[in-house]
């Protein structure tokens, strides 16, 4: 048997060739035109081909030509800024390539391999290197230095290194062995990168979203799932966090979702700058565009080449955070190709192996020591978008199951306008135990402290609103009347965020912490007033609250917010004087 | 490789013809069936092998015996297109139905549609005012955005779909639309009224009718939406026209997708619905937009009737993951007698904020918009809680969010059919009714707007 064999079926996604050497996962070429496809199962003589790419007209008798390697990313300088479709092609080259819709059988590089950049090596002839290591830096873009690292199993003494420029194709050093290695290097995109071992992550990924760093934080290596009906944010949230979470690198999957909105991200981002470093934002990302109208297999395919993205950049010791928004359209593509493969189907009809491919790719997160002793990072996101909103399905509890961070999008909270619409009182993070000390230190001493104060107070809230539900909020006592007014706070004041709005859509963490304090503040200074003769009504209704509360639109509030806190609680003792 | 019959049919099943043959036929390859007593039907290559070919005939099977013979035509399907088909009714297969003469064609247009490279597309901007306060100021509709209705049976959805048609435009433009219509398994006395309405206007002969109707076979209606969004594709990218894709009802067309893999043995996700709904649903929907460098969009409007009110329902859930929004129309209000019957509370409109504004709309559309519907949910919020504990029992704010709630449904949604409010109109329209809450509760308007718009202000 060769490499070439002819096709047996077609049906939709899902192509049989025949006389065809083929071994699993093996990227194919299918049919005259050449389109891309990967070996999913093998009978007898027969491979079963996943095709990345609209099957129709493709007949029975065209070739099938076997690469024999499996599905790969390119991995080097010209990484970044880039925008792919599922299978790394870049989405400038194509519309170059075919105009502005997508065809088929065309084949792009990754990157521009004639472009010429400065390497500069790190090691000299002689040294040993071993793999992974980092034998000369390219300065990518402003902020990022990409490392040249060795490719996993390779390693030896250096024969020669040069500094200088060159593509990415041209070899920069010799090893003693012979081999010669240049800055592109290829990884297969379903095999997780290797590192030497893996940490408990310590160090929280501050997002500037209040409700997630305060209440619910995430560790850098960590893995969080967002689950929401449609309309509840999942996408905005997930901007938000690929805009201002103080990841150094960035990885944007949109898989499956509305090529609207995918446009929305790609204007967008060219022009916004990273709070962190004051840099352009696409500077630091690689994003992955698949809508929910190209070819399923490829959208199977986009998260496992943003995850072995994400890894690469992991292992020259950068933490990077994943977003893949949404899941649920990765497992929808896995249930039709093996529907189309007529397995036996589990619950809902996805395949059995759903769960396990879902803890798979979340288990692919992690902040490790990489194999050349650097500390390393990917913190994987994931949106999922359950039917109906009703998390009881395979895609959620897989997820859940997985993760440590549960992000719950409420539509009753979208519905109120209430954003970002993650509901406080199911929502949960099983990181604050780790990160703590981290926020003691970085912080304040008391900020867990003042975290328990404030869940504690949405909790009471919630027990009271069902009894105001049945008596209304005047037949309670003042005390408990005060309780709701501080909680109505924390949730318009605090948790409600506009992530649209140019000064409060990023929100400091030393700021969170201020504005948390600041409503402690008014229920001390509200009780003492109260104790004293103030009436609940008048220590509500004082100006210099409204001005705190709006304060936070404004530029410079992490300066005045701590004078605005003072006049409030000084107006709040007047009112006592008053009567 | 056309004119060879084949009279190799084995086995006939729902609306699948199995036959085993000898050459190779291209997958997706459309086929014709030439029955005993000279009937021609037609149909599509859904699976193909060197054993067997599966195809799915779209009149339906009935009277195909094994006697019938199968020519394969060589290619896939595709739908003449010119500026021609402006004015026209075609049945679910592209047949003149007007008894017109054929389209001439420009160029054949593969019916599947390629995908937009995202790269490619324009972010929506463009403002349309549709006349229906409820729409322009709370669900705002963006040109080259696919807006569903959903709806139930027996609400007014058609009407609101009507009323869309004849009055969206562009805010200071003359601009028509084209209105392509694809009309998937509605009766022929909704399809009446739909095309007298168009005639009645004018509209027709700026319009495109492709009309699969009840006792039309319903697997055509897996192609008819295709058909009207190709000619859409042309008229919007090669035309450069603003197009308008009205389609009703999904829900049959989801139906028919059901039927067909039910036929073809499928393992049955939710409902019974194939896994695949949502990529082919989406390979619809996403056929909305504007392009780089073309000057033409296509802006959708599919209704579907959400089976028991439930918009949990897959077809409802599939469509709201696509698409931008949804306009939710309540059977509640409708029972009240007011129209347009529009639930504002769970209708969305996801490119809103991209197109309302000082430039585009006004400056205070987005405060108003938000403060409307902050006081309205919490005005029927309450409506509960006045049922158990009565109106007494309710502080002055909420009194005033109560009756505003009332207010809202009785001046802002209700208008009539033809009442064509402009976007100013109905701003200062939200103005005068919540001038009736006191100004303090109203927290999400900016002050200056309240100095500027507040009717206590203007005078």
């Amino acid at each position: 048997m060769s490499n070439e064999g002819v096709i047996y079926r077609i049906s939709g996604p899902v192509v049989t060739a025949t006389g065809m050497n083929a071994a699993m996962y093996d990227v194919v070429r299918v049919g005259e035109e050449g389109l891309m496809g990967e070996v999913i199962e093998l009978h007898g003589d027969k491979a079963v081909i996943q095709v990345y790419e609209d099957t129709s007209g493709i007949r029975p008798g065209e070739p099938v030509l076997n690469t024999e390697e499996t599905l790969s990313v390119s991995l080097g300088p010209g990484l970044l800024t880039q925008i792919y479709d599922g299978i790394q092609r870049p989405l400038a080259t194509l519309e170059e390539v075919m105009g502005v819709f997508i065809t088929r059988g065309v084949d792009a590089d990754a990157f521009d391999l004639e472009k010429i950049w400065k390497f500069e090596a790190v090691v000299a002839k002689g040294d040993t290197v071993e793999s992974g290591q980092v034998i000369g830096n390219v300065q990518e873009t402003e902020t990022i230095v990409h490392k040249i690292m060795v490719p996993p199993g390779m390693h030896g003494k250096v024969k020669s290194i040069k500094s200088g420029e060159f593509n990415v194709t041209q070899t920069v050093c010799v090893l003693d062995d012979g081999s010669e290695l240049q800055m592109m290097q290829k990884w297969p995109v379903r095999t997780p990168r290797p590192y030497r071992q893996k940490y408990a992550p310590d160090t929280p990924l501050v997002t500037g979203m209040r409700i997630l760093d305060f209440l619910f934080p995430l560790a850098k290596g960590g893995a969080a799932g967002i689950p929401g009906p449609f309309g509840s944010g999942k996408t905005v949230t997930q901007q938000s966090l690929a805009k201002y979470s103080d990841a150094q690198l960035v990885v944007y999957i949109g898989c499956g979702e509305r090529g609207n909105e995918m446009t929305e991200v790609l204007d967008e981002f060219p022009h916004l700058i990273d709070p962190n470093t004051g840099k352009p934002l696409m500077e630091r990302t690689v994003m992955i565009a698949n809508t929910s109208n190209t070819p399923v297999a490829a959208r199977e395919a986009s998260v496992y080449t943003g995850i072995t993205i994400a890894e690469y950049f992991r292992d020259m010791g950068y933490d990077v955070a994943l977003m893949a928004d949404s899941t649920s359209r990765w497992a929808e593509a896995m249930r039709e190709i093996s529907s189309r493969l007529e397995e036996m189907p589990g619950e809902e009809g996805y395949p059995a192996y759903l769960s396990s491919r879902i803890a798979e790719f979340y288990e692919r997160a992690g902040r490790v020591e990489t194999l050349n002793g650097d500390d390393g990072s990917v913190t994987v996101i994931g949106a999922v978008s359950p039917p109906g909103g009703d998390i009881s399905e395979p895609v959620s509890q897989g997820t859940l199951r997985i993760v440590k961070v549960f992000w719950g999008l409420d539509a009753g909270l979208a519905r109120q306008r209430h954003f970002p619409a993650i509901n406080w009182l199911n929502s949960y993070s099983l990181y604050p135990q780790s990160l703590d000390q981290w926020f003691r230190d970085n912080i304040a001493q008391d900020f867990p402290e003042v975290r328990t104060q404030i869940s504690g107070l949405l909790q009471v809230e919630a027990e009271l609103q069902e009894i105001v539900q049945l008596v209304g909020s005047d037949a309670l006592p003042v005390d408990q009347q005060l309780t709701l007014e501080v909680a109505r706070m924390i949730r318009e004041f605090f948790l409600q965020q506009n992530g649209f709005h140019e000064v409060d859509a990023y929100c400091d963490i030393h700021l969170q912490y201020k504005m948390a304090k600041a409503i402690l503040s008014f229920q001390d200074a509200a009780k003492s007033a109260m104790a004293n003769g103030g009436q609940l009504n008048d220590v509500v209704n004082v100006p210099a609250r409204t001005d705190l509360m709006r304060g936070r639109f404004e530029k410079g509030y992490i300066d005045t917010i701590e004078g605005m806190v003072k006049s409030m609680n000084e107006e709040i003792a007047d009112t006592v004087e008053e009567n | 490789m056309s004119g060879k019959e084949y009279r190799t049919i084995t086995d006939v099943k729902g609306p699948l013809v199995f036959l085993n043959k000898t050459e190779p036929v291209a997958f997706g390859e459309i086929v014709t069936l030439r029955l005993s007593n000279g009937t021609i039907k037609n149909g599509q290559v859904l699976d193909t092998s060197d054993d067997l070919v599966i195809v799915q005939v779209f009149e339906g099977t009935a009277k195909i015996d094994r006697e019938s013979g199968v020519t394969f035509m060589g290619d896939v399907f595709k739908l003449p297109v010119s500026t021609e088909l402006v004015g026209r009714i075609l049945d679910g297969a592209g047949r003149p139905r007007d008894g017109g003469p054929q389209i001439v064609a420009d160029e054949k247009a593969d019916i599947i549609g390629a995908a937009i490279n995202p790269y490619s597309r324009q972010s929506p901007h463009d403002f349309i005012q549709t006349g229906i306060s409820a729409i322009d100021c709370c669900t705002t509709l963006v040109r080259g955005q696919k807006l569903p209705i959903f709806s139930a049976s027996g609400l007014p959805h058609n009407d609101i779909a009507l009323q869309i048609a004849r009055q969206a435009k562009l805010k200071g433009s003359d601009e028509e639309f084209i209105v392509v219509f694809c009309a998937m398994g509605i009766t022929a006395e909704e399809y009446n009224f739909f095309r007298s309405d168009l005639e009645r206007t004018g509209a027709l002969e700026n319009a495109v009718l492709f009309v699969n109707l009840a006792d039309d076979p319903a697997v055509e209606r897996i192609i008819t939406p295709r058909l009207a969004l190709t000619a859409a594709e042309y008229l919007a990218f090669e035309k450069d026209y603003h197009v308008l894709v009205i389609y009703t009802d999904m829900t049959n067309y989801c139906d028919a997708l059901r039927q067909i893999g039910a036929a073809r043995e499928e393992v049955p996700g939710r409902r019974g619905y194939p896994g695949y709904m949502y990529t082919d649903l989406a390979m619809l929907y996403e056929r909305a937009g504007i392009v780089k460098g073309k000057k033409g969009s296509i802006t959708q409007f599919p209704i579907l009737t959400m089976p028991g009110d439930d918009i949990t329902h897959p077809i409802p859930d599939l469509s709201g993951y696509i698409t931008e929004g949804q306009i939710v129309i309540s059977r509640e209000l409708h029972q009240q007698g007011i129209y347009p019957p529009i639930n504002v509370l769970p209708s969305l409109s996801r490119l809103m904020g991209s197109c309302i504004g000082e430039k585009t709309t006004r400056e205070d559309h987005k405060s108003v918009s938000d403060q409307m519907y902050a006081a309205y949910a919490q005005g029927r919020e309450l409506r509960g809680l006045v049922a158990i504990v009565g109106e007494d029992a309710l502080n002055e704010r909420d009194k005033q969010l109560l009756d505003f709630s009332g207010v809202f449904e009785d001046k802002f949604l209700r208008q009539t059919r033809d009442e064509d409010r402009s976007i100013e109109e109905t701003l200062d329209l939200c103005w005068s009714l919540m001038s009736s809450i006191d100004t303090k509760y109203l927290v999400r308007l900016d002050q200056k707007w309240i100095e500027k718009y507040h009717p206590e202000n203007k005078e």
